[in-house]
């Protein structure tokens, strides 16, 4: 009986077995490859031996050692997956942290609500076709008040209290509402006009929890041909809207403006008013009077437009319940954050 | 303005038991926007008494107080402590019996004081909020009141009145009366009214008047009306009746004396405002003209005043004598002793008193409604209602001496096309009802598809046509007007630069910092610590330490970290996006206005334009305190200038723009800390450290900075042109560099990239060494260089041959020496 028969084999086999099961991790299983299927192994050995049997023997006994030393090899490389797979485990486990303990490293970030709302106001109107114009905040009287229909006697230019810039014959002001921006669109652009002015504005207010020498209104232009005051009332609805929920609504009271006539105040029914629903006063609104149009070399017999406008911080202020002004204009971190990159 | 309810009701109706809410309520529909309420604050048991004897008591303290036995119409009379003793037994006076409030929530209850309890007050004018007197308790008698004992004293001297203000817009003067108030509100409530002005009028003759103007502003001549009546034979010490006080003192005026109140209380209820001289002070006839160079005044209020040569005056022989519509002079200042007033109602040019009234800086209740325009028609109206009081209260006597002027104003006829108001508003309103409405608030009209309407005579502001449509929209209702969403023409949505300013703005919010929106006031000294830009300076600022628009926006950074930090919030971030503003050579020279009738031509508009000052967008940002914050196992990380180095490459990238740092100094920086910024061969703007030494006198601990001026940087934005991402594998090499210790990093790093051609894809200063090994004023740079090849694998070699031409082209020009790696 040659050694090499299945009785062997099968115990070289379970040798083999017991040599993998010995391994507790990765390298002593490397350090056992040798003896198990490598050089230093019996079934090396029996390979070896092969060539010295008969000749009618060394198939049979050939196959049998193969057979052997693949069903070993399978075994070890699963043997070898199973610890490296339990070794990285390991590893990986070492490597844990407690997650909760840690924070930013950077700082917070965030937008200013006030430049925030004014985008939302430029893509609620950019979204009916409207374009966002711009123009300087310090301004020359005649684009500021002359154009507007302001008469330099009147006490209507008394109403908005004006930085002057120095010296007074240059007659340069810090802008006192956005409308000469309005002025500057109608000497610029081509009719149909319809723009929206958002920016900062200027009047001789101090400080307190309601008042700001320097704020940001958005104001509105339209001018085409048969436009009422239907239009804007539509407009000025489906604005409120975008900005307080499908339930808001819109009401006009007659007022006075040197730039609009028939002039409107605008309040504006607050669904999610703090204390419940109620009106709030937004701002101002009405037909573009002709005289501004005429300064700007539009036709009134031709064309007609409306124009409203209102307060940013005011407006933030009673949707967003921000309750002091103050907090607009410091620059405190912790207010812009509470607001992120949204508001 | 402020309207008590008994006056307004003597006028229109208004529902019993009104308040000046629902007063307000009715107002607001037709636009006059509410104020607030105004009332006497007394309340309760405030009643007629009679003193029946009373006891002087001396007291321990030097005082003498008086024991009263008081009949209030009960059955048994009172005892009341009285500190004053203007009073004799018999008077009447008002007695505020316990339960009563009176102002300044003082509640009556009957008390033990002097040994007595006192079983109510003996009020004074002052203590019941019926004007400033305060000598002793108000006698009845001296209003020249008899009532009943027991009666109401708070009805009795129009104290259960109350008022309601509303704001009075400048284009509603006629507002600023209470005949203007009630008919406008009749117009509200469509109750009926009746004017005030409809009275026999009165006016006089024989006193020698002139009313020149030699040199009228505007083309408007200064005085459209004067009248003059002559009152003799009057008490002028007469008090003033209770009912006229308490209004008065309603409507928020003091009562003065008889005559003044009296003229006081005709202007609150006409709109016409009037004045009364002492016409045996007066010199001779009255002339109205413009004032003479180097004229003066002595005013009312007691100052002498230089006249100007625009001040409209009314003069006598002596002199001028009042400056026309705002204040009368001293010397002809009616007292206690006049006999004979004269009464002056005149009409002015609004423009003329607006201008002395600014000039002066004396905005009196006359200047107001002059500004505003006062009707024409009503002086004589006024002149009569103060004559008829004047006799009721001051036994005053109408002579017939007196003047008038009053030519025949120029007519008013505005054509209206009957659908004008239709189109404009989008209602569709009847030629019956326009003209319906037209003649409820007083227009005369006539004429068929054009309407001819004659505006009355107190609406000066009813000029235009658009005037008129105003008042049919709001008469009829703003609630009437239906809504429609125009539809705008395609727009071409936001511009790029407006796109890229949110972008930027949302990138460093995300990147950690915070955006603030600080004031642009500065003073002069923060004005030049980042650079001598000529700065506007404000004529009127808020604060005269800040009279400065910014130049730069870092101070107001500064500041706004500076607050954050004394709040606790010692790490942050900041940024601004905003406007400096850079004055102009034009700035300073006067600017002449085009007229706003038509278009002005481009040359002016050019011209205007010219005056305005530079006010280029900056973005600029502030980072203090952390960099990182101290975390389990690492340390903080403070900051530096690697900060905003880090915040300026990263706002650019938002731009596709790559900058070059250059080394220098910048003022308010750091001296070794600091770079000017270049962008395609342009500063930009400049980044580093702030200066240590502003630093610490802002409390700021290490703080790194940048500006950029945003203006250029959006004009050099270019649309993006992609080329080809090449995927053949990339040969890293690492570079070190011995030159001079002056030799700048960047200036090294451009040789090289010249050097080493287009294999090189990318390079980066990775380190600077200066210590063992490197002499004595040099340093060691070394660079971490990748390279490619757009065809193929490149081999070492290749790129080695590259880096070699690049090190050889360092060494011809800079003198570099490799260091071994």
């Amino acid at each position: 009986m040659s050694e090499i028969n299945p009785d062997k084999i099968a115990q070289l086999i379970a040798e083999a077995e017991g040599l993998l099961n010995s391994a507790e991790d990765i390298e002593q299983l490397k350090s056992l490859r040798s003896q198990i299927i490598g050089d230093d192994s019996e079934l090396t050995k029996l390979n070896a031996s092969i060539k010295d049997l008969p000749n009618d023997q060394k198939a049979e006994a050939g196959k049998l050692v193969g057979q052997a030393k693949g069903k070993i090899s399978s075994r070890y490389a699963e043997v070898e997956a199973k610890l490296a797979a339990e070794f990285k485990n390991q590893q990986l486990k070492k490597e844990s942290v407690d997650m909760s303990a840690y924070a930013n490293l950077t700082q917070q970030g965030a937008r200013h609500p006030l430049t925030l709302m004014m985008e939302q106001v430029s893509d609620a109107f950019v979204g009916m076709g409207w374009e966002i114009a711009e123009g300087p905040e310090l301004e020359s009287e005649w684009f500021n008040f002359d154009a507007l229909n302001f008469d330099q006697d009147h006490p209507a230019r008394a109403m908005q209290d004006t930085f002057f810039v120095s010296p007074l014959d240059a007659k340069l002001v810090l802008r006192t509402h956005t409308s000469p921006v309005q002025v500057r669109s109608m000497l610029e652009r081509d009719i149909p006009i319809y723009v929206l002015c958002p920016g900062r504005v200027f009047r001789t207010d101090e400080l307190d929890s309601t008042h700001t020498p320097v704020f940001h209104q958005v104001e509105g232009l339209a001018i085409d041909k048969g436009l009422t005051m239907a239009d804007l009332k539509g407009t000025l609805e489906h604005f409120a809207r975008k900005m307080f929920g499908e339930e808001a609504e819109i009401r006009l009271r007659p007022s006075y403006f040197p730039f609009t006539e028939p002039s409107a105040e605008l309040d504006v029914w607050h669904p999610q008013a703090k204390g419940g629903p109620r009106w709030v006063e937004w701002g101002g609104c009405g037909m573009v009077n002709p005289n501004v149009l005429r300064a700007s070399g539009i036709d009134p017999e031709e064309y007609s437009g409306f124009a409203f406008g209102m307060g940013i911080e005011r407006t933030l202020m009673f949707r967003n319940g921000v309750l002091d002004m103050r907090d607009m204009v410091e620059g405190d971190m912790r207010f812009a954050r509470q607001f992120g990159v949204r508001v | 303005m402020r309207v008590p309810l008994s006056w307004i009701s003597e006028f229109t109706e208004l529902p019993k038991g009104s308040k000046p809410e629902q007063l307000m309520a009715d107002l607001v529909k037709i636009g006059l926007e509410e104020e607030q309420e105004h009332f006497f604050e007394v309340t309760g048991p405030v009643v007629v008494g009679k003193v029946v004897e009373f006891v002087d008591e001396p007291q321990s303290n030097g005082k003498t107080i008086r024991w009263c036995q008081v009949d209030v119409g009960e059955s048994e009379h009172r005892g009341i402590v009285c500190g004053a003793s203007n009073f004799s037994e018999g008077d009447k006076v008002v007695v505020t019996l316990p339960g009563s409030v009176l102002p300044g929530n003082f509640a009556i209850a009957a008390r033990s004081t002097y040994g007595h309890t006192s079983d109510g007050m003996i009020a004074s004018v002052k203590e019941l909020g019926l004007g400033d007197d305060h000598e002793g308790i108000l006698v009845l008698s001296t209003l020249g009141l008899d009532p009943e004992i027991g009666e109401d004293a708070l009805k009795l001297l129009g104290l259960d009145d109350s008022a309601a203000e509303i704001n009075v817009t400048p284009d509603r003067g006629y507002c600023f009366s209470i005949r203007g108030v009630a008919r406008e509100y009749s117009h509200a409530t469509s109750t009926k009214f009746t004017d005030p002005a409809e009275i026999d009028s009165v006016s006089g003759s024989g006193f020698d008047l002139r009313v020149e103007d030699t040199s009228p502003i505007r083309g408007e001549a200064g005085c459209g009306r004067f009248e003059l009546v002559e009152l003799s034979g009057i008490d002028a010490s007469a008090p003033t009746p209770a009912w006229m006080m308490s209004r008065l003192k309603l409507a928020g005026m003091r009562s003065i004396s008889l005559v003044v109140d009296v003229t006081n209380y005709v202007m609150l209820e006409t709109g016409q405002p009037t004045h009364a001289y002492d016409l045996d002070l007066v010199t001779g006839g009255i002339t109205v003209r413009r004032a003479a160079k180097g004229e003066k005044l002595k005013t009312l209020d007691g100052q002498v005043r230089e006249l100007h040569e625009e001040d409209l005056l009314i003069t006598d022989e002596s002199g001028p004598i009042g400056i026309a519509g705002v204040m009368g002079g001293n010397s002809t200042e009616v007292s206690d002793n006049t006999t004979r007033v004269m009464i002056e109602a005149a009409n002015f040019d609004p423009v003329s008193i607006a201008r002395s009234a600014r000039r002066h800086k004396l905005p009196s209740e006359a200047s107001k409604r002059f500004e505003r325009g006062v009707d024409p028609l009503v002086a004589d109206k006024a002149i009569a209602k103060i004559a008829k009081l004047l006799a009721e209260y001051g036994s005053a006597e109408i002579t017939g001496f007196g003047a008038s002027y009053f030519p025949e104003p120029a007519e008013m006829k505005i054509e209206l096309p009957v659908g004008f108001a239709s189109q404009l508003v989008g209602v569709d309103y009847s030629p019956e009802l326009q003209k319906q409405i037209l003649e409820q608030i007083g227009c005369v009209v006539s004429g068929g598809e054009t309407m001819l309407v004659n505006p009355p005579s107190w609406r000066p502001d009813l000029r235009h046509k658009t005037d008129l449509v105003e008042e049919i929209a709001r008469i009829d209702g703003y609630h009437k007007i239906s809504s429609r969403l125009p539809v705008a023409p395609p727009g071409s949505g936001l511009t790029q630069n407006q796109q890229l300013r949110r972008k930027l703005a949302d990138f460093l919010a995300a990147n950690g910092m915070v955006e603030t929106l600080n004031y642009p006031f500065l003073s002069s000294e923060e004005n030049q610590l980042f650079g001598e830009r000529r700065a506007v300076r404000l004529e009127n600022p808020i604060q005269e330490d800040f009279p400065e628009m910014r130049t730069s926006l870092i101070p107001g950074l500064m500041q706004a970290a500076a607050r954050n930090v004394s709040r606790g919030l010692v790490s942050g971030n900041l940024y601004e996006l905003g406007n400096v503003f850079w004055a102009v050579s034009d700035s300073n020279s006067t600017a002449s206005f085009p007229d706003t009738a038509s278009r002005p031509q481009q040359e002016q508009l050019d011209a205007l334009n010219s005056h305005i000052p530079n006010q280029p967008e900056m973005l600029a940002g502030l980072s203090f305190g952390d960099r990182q914050p101290m975390l389990p196992g690492e340390s903080s990380q403070p900051i530096d200038f690697k900060m905003a180095i880090d915040q300026v490459s990263s706002a650019l990238r938002v731009l596709s723009l790559s900058p070059n740092l250059v080394n220098a100094e910048n003022p308010g920086l750091h001296p070794g800390r600091s770079a000017d910024v270049l962008v395609q061969g342009e500063k930009v703007g400049f980044v580093g450290e702030l200066h240590p030494d502003i630093a610490s006198e802002y409390h700021l601990p290490r703080v790194s900075l940048f500006e950029l001026n945003l203006k250029m940087l959006l004009e050099m934005v270019e649309p993006v042109t992609a080329s080809a991402v090449y995927t053949f594998p990339a040969a890293t090499q690492d570079l070190s560099l011995v030159v001079d210790d002056s030799l700048e990093a960047e200036t090294l790093r451009q040789t090289l990239v010249e050097g080493a051609g287009e294999l090189l894809e990318s390079i980066r200063t990775i380190d600077v060494y200066q210590g063992q090994g490197i002499p004595e004023g040099k340093k060691s740079l070394t660079f971490s260089m990748i390279y490619r090849a757009q065809d193929r694998t490149l081999t070492q070699e290749e790129a080695s041959e590259s880096r070699d031409t690049a090190v050889a082209l360092a060494t011809s020009k800079h003198g570099a020496e490799l260091r071994g790696v």
